[in-house]
């Protein structure tokens, strides 16, 4: 599994990584951003539908 | 290096016909039928505008008024959202509802950028404030403010009733606003008159307006003067500094965005904060599992935003046109209701409930889209913070006086008045 942030549609509410920082991280103007190759760790499955789930913007994709 | 003349002249002569030439005549008094005649204005929306709206997304779902010179009232969530999106056919020229509308020249900057901005300026405006917001930016302010809170409430321990939104939830926006703008932590009082001129005055006659937006004026202008003089690491300098497009800005944007900054920054979170609060004494249950799980809070806060919403925007419509089965005309209002947007069925389970462990909640409290609320991370590290300090000082209150408590009326909606008995 494998999260993707599109950026056409983020508009910083930073959901992402408060929910999740090991998943996601802030920019220099706070939109959101993937950690690494955004490959969720076993385990995480959980956590990265949670995102998808409270994105006001519906900006995160599960791969 | 060339002298800063930009500040000299009364910034009033510029923004005079903006700001208080009414354009439609002034209707107040009892609403006859909410769905043909609604106001944001009246007590009844401020008592409780969830029922109003509630009963509104059953019965129409985009309720009118000929007051304000005509308006709209989207009640669903996906309303709400399409016009949020849709910057094409709505406009930002004027955000607060009321019998002013700003000459379309003025389109697309507005008086206040970024907020009053369409694209393509918006987002260039926009670029220019949000560095200093992002989450990792104010968490540097996280300590102090914690330290503020405790000093709030070291005052206040040993009375048996406090007035929660007077004596704590206000002082803290406006002492964290005022550090960023680099203003006398003193001020904060003449704060609350221009949040509650600005935001709560919509009715008010040209000339009482005047003489309010003038005073407002000539305090920012004070500052930027002084700034210009004494430059420091502040948002004020900042703003008196920076460029776009190769220039210094103008300086109606200059103290506009720092009108926002103030009036946007201080009457949300205080409300926030207040609203919060107020569930929380009335509702034991979840005050216990808070004071219990304290690392529940940052979940209770975003229900909190969603079921309280305190924010309620305004468009204008940029020309005749159908739209969703009502006839709109250019000029008129939208009353975008993030609030009413937060409590649609069709979007939330339990809409109309709080329900403190909600693990999924698109709420729509900070707005979406283009406009996303540039202060969205401080609300909620204020918010955080306020709620963390508050319940470990005060683990036990309780409402002591359901009458007294007081909302305010207009697009800003949280407690004015909340007298809570400690213990
Ligand atoms: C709980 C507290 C707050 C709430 C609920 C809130 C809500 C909102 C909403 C709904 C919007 C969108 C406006 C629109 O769509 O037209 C907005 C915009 C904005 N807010 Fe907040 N706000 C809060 C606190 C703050 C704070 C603390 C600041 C900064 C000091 C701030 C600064 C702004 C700015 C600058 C904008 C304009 C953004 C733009 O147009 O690009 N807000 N706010």
């Amino acid at each position: 599994m494998k999260v993707k942030i599109n950026a056409e549609r983020c508009q910083g509410h930073g959901r992402c990584y408060d929910l999740a920082p090991g998943l996601f991280g802030d920019d220099e103007e706070g939109y959101g951003q993937v950690l690494g190759d955004g490959v969720v760790p076993p385990g995480e499955e959980q956590t990265a539908r949670l995102i998808l789930a409270n994105c006001p913007e519906r900006a995160i994709e599960i791969l | 290096m060339t002298v800063d003349d930009r500040f000299e002249q009364d910034l009033m002569e510029t923004v005079r016909d903006r700001v208080i030439d009414p354009r439609s005549a002034i209707i107040t008094g009892p609403v006859s039928d909410w769905a043909t005649d609604f106001s944001h204005a009246e007590p009844e929306w401020a008592a409780d505008p969830y029922l109003i709206q509630d009963e509104l997304r059953e019965r129409c779902p985009i309720a009118h008024t000929e007051r304000f010179g005509g308006g709209w009232l989207p009640t669903r969530y996906e309303d709400v959202a399409a016009i949020a999106y849709d910057t094409d056919r709505f406009s930002s020229r004027a955000i607060i509802m009321s019998n002013v509308r700003p000459p379309l020249e003025l389109a697309p900057v507005g008086g206040v950028p970024p907020i009053s901005s369409d694209p393509p300026f918006h987002h260039d405006a926009r670029k220019l404030l949000l560095p200093a917001f992002t989450k990792t930016e104010v968490a540097k302010q996280e300590q102090a403010t914690r330290a503020f809170c405790h000093a709030l409430i070291d005052e206040l321990q040993g009375q048996p009733v406090i007035d929660a939104a007077r004596d704590y939830a206000q002082h803290i926006p406006m002492r964290v606003i005022a550090d960023m703008l680099g203003f006398p932590p003193e001020d904060g009082p003449q704060f609350r008159e221009f949040v509650e001129h600005a935001l709560e005055g919509v009715n008010a006659p040209p000339e009482e307006r005047v003489p309010r937006i003038q005073k407002l004026f000539d305090y920012l202008l004070t500052q930027i003067r002084d700034h210009v003089d004494n430059p420091r690491d502040d948002l004020t300098t900042y703003l008196i500094n920076i460029e776009l497009y190769g220039q210094k800005l103008a300086p109606t944007h200059v103290a506009g965005t720092m009108s926002l900054l103030l009036i946007a920054g201080i009457d949300t979170t205080w409300s926030a904060i207040g609203a919060s609060l107020w569930h929380l004494a009335k509702t034991p249950a979840d005050r216990e599992r808070l004071v219990a799980e304290p690392g529940l809070l940052p979940t209770a806060i975003e229900e909190l935003l969603r079921a309280y919403a305190p924010v309620t925007m305004a468009r204008l419509v940029k020309a005749d046109m159908h739209w969703n089965g009502v006839d709109m005309k250019a000029d008129d209002w939208i009353l975008l209701s993030f609030p009413a947007a937060n409590r649609d069925p069709a979007q939330f389970d339990r809409a109309g409930e709080v329900v403190i462990d909600r693990e999924i909640n698109r709420h729509a409290a900070f707005g979406l889209g283009i406009h996303r609320c540039a202060g969205s991370h401080l609300a909620r590290m204020e918010l955080r913070i306020a709620l963390e300090v508050w319940l470990e000082r005060f683990p036990d209150f309780s409402l002591a006086d359901p009458a007294a408590v007081t909302w305010a009326t207009g697009q800003v909606r949280g407690p004015r008045t909340l007298p809570l008995r400690i213990g």
